[in-house]
């Protein structure tokens, strides 16, 4: 079988395995819901832009943290026998992040929309808020599934996933909300174009790192 | 594994008379030293000989850290994976003195020791970044696998410090001297005098780096040979 079709295979295995335990997506959801109306509590619908942008980001970078915890924590000892003889550790990363992405971009655009009925605001360029939204997904699951590989193998502790991933991730983060709140101001796209470009940079390093030291770890 | 500490350049003794000899001419002429006067700056432009330089030495380290850590993921052995702990530890070390020195000076000529300026704050991820490192290697019991793991990570963090200390600050206004518009060392470096102290501040802090590494390194060994018998 070519490569990329395993990696699709892979991908859709991941879809069905969550898909057949709804729980823990629903968790997920309820989650960033959760945070949402904790925020909306605390600041009592007076909010600017900034905050908003900001609030907004960080319920992500939590959410996330949350989603991708588990991609390598609930693989069973079987399961990854199993992944261990039939495929490439090159194929397994792209598969977690390509579906870690997706996860992502889904639960992004939901909170992008909670948000938007609990905190009215108007985005001026949305054709670019959903591009940052996109792009800020892509680098969330590409180092948080890299770390979270790499957490799997240092005895599975739930908090190590956040020491060592946000650090990682405040370069991505810096970026994004710089971008974002760019177009909630509408900037023109010439002013965005810059940032566009170090982000899908950034993206393609990280992808590349992690496809390239991913091996390293498996092989352990 | 001992030819590496046989290493004839870790074990030579002429290096390290350089690193003295060039701290020691830093520090009295950094102190003594004419430079020339500037707004904002001042006096406290002497500063380039300590801050800056130290910033470099600890970069120097990061640098070797990485290279080990690569190094290691080719070779599987185990002196590079200590070359590479010792590295970051030393790292850390400099970092912290750097960002002592920084935030003194910083102090005086910005009136705050801390600013929100993309420079700290690619500092700040820089710390936590390695701190981080030193926790995931405290986090696996077995010596094999912590340094397999822990290679990847530093490799992984070395790119990302270097895309947030590198990269992005450039792209914002600093309030660092010499960016922004701010008056700056860049054009100082021309005077004669201050390079003179400069360029040495460099050698000597990054022969000081190596030389305590190479050191924690060797302490390293004995500990393996004392417990070993």
């Amino acid at each position: 079988m070519s490569f990329s079709r395993k990696v699709a295979q892979l991908v859709l295995l991941e879809a069905r395995l969550e898909w057949k335990n709804k729980q823990s997506i629903t968790a997920l959801l309820i989650y960033s819901l959760a945070s949402i109306f904790v925020t909306y509590l605390a600041f009592q619908q007076t909010i600017d832009l900034t905050t908003w942008n900001s609030l907004f980001w960080l319920i992500m970078l939590f959410a996330s943290t949350n989603a991708i915890a588990k991609s390598f924590l609930q693989d069973s000892k079987g399961l990854q026998l199993y992944y261990y003889s039939m495929l490439s550790p090159k194929q397994l990363i792209l598969a977690k992040i390509i579906y870690n992405l997706l996860l992502l971009s889904g639960l992004s655009l939901v909170n992008f929309f909670i948000f938007q009925l609990i905190f009215p605001i108007e985005i001026n360029e949305i054709a670019q808020y959903l591009l940052s939204i996109l792009l800020g997904s892509i680098g969330l699951s590409t180092v948080l599934t890299m770390v979270a590989g790499i957490v799997s193998k240092a005895n599975n502790n739930a908090a190590l996933l956040a020491i060592l991933g946000f650090p990682l991730l405040f370069p991505l983060l810096s970026i994004i909300i710089q971008c974002s709140m760019n177009a909630i101001n509408g900037f023109d796209w010439m002013v965005n174009q810059q940032l566009f470009i170090v982000l899908i940079s950034l993206n393609l390093i990280t992808i590349l790192l992690s496809y390239l030291l991913f091996p390293y770890l498996w092989r352990e | 594994m001992d030819s590496f500490y046989k290493n004839k350049i870790a074990r030579a003794w002429w290096w390290k008379i350089i690193a003295i000899v060039c701290l020691v001419y830093t520090c009295y002429y950094g102190f003594i030293g004419e430079v020339p006067a500037m707004v904002v700056l001042h006096e406290t432009i002497r500063n380039l000989y300590f801050h800056v330089t130290m910033w470099m030495a600890m970069m120097l380290l990061m640098l070797v850290n990485a290279i080990y850590s690569i190094k290691y993921l080719s070779s599987l052995n185990r002196y590079h994976d200590i070359v590479a702990e010792e590295s970051g530890k030393m790292a850390m070390v400099f970092a912290a003195a750097g960002l002592i020195t920084g935030m003194v000076w910083a102090n005086y000529t910005w009136g705050a020791p801390w600013t929100n300026d993309p420079q700290l704050n690619g500092t700040a991820a820089t710390i936590l970044m390695y701190a981080a490192y030193f926790i995931l290697r405290n986090a696996i019991p077995d010596e094999n696998k912590k340094a397999k793991i822990a290679s990847v990570y530093a490799i992984f963090a070395f790119v990302m410090m270097f895309v947030f200390i590198m990269v992005i600050p450039k792209m914002y206004n600093s309030l660092h001297p010499g960016k922004g518009g701010n008056p700056g060392f860049n054009k100082y470096d021309l005077d004669s005098n201050m390079r003179m102290v400069f360029y040495p501040a460099v050698i000597g802090w990054c022969l000081l780096g190596t030389w305590l590494m190479s050191l924690n390194v060797r302490i390293r060994r004995i500990k393996e040979i004392t417990e070993e018998n």
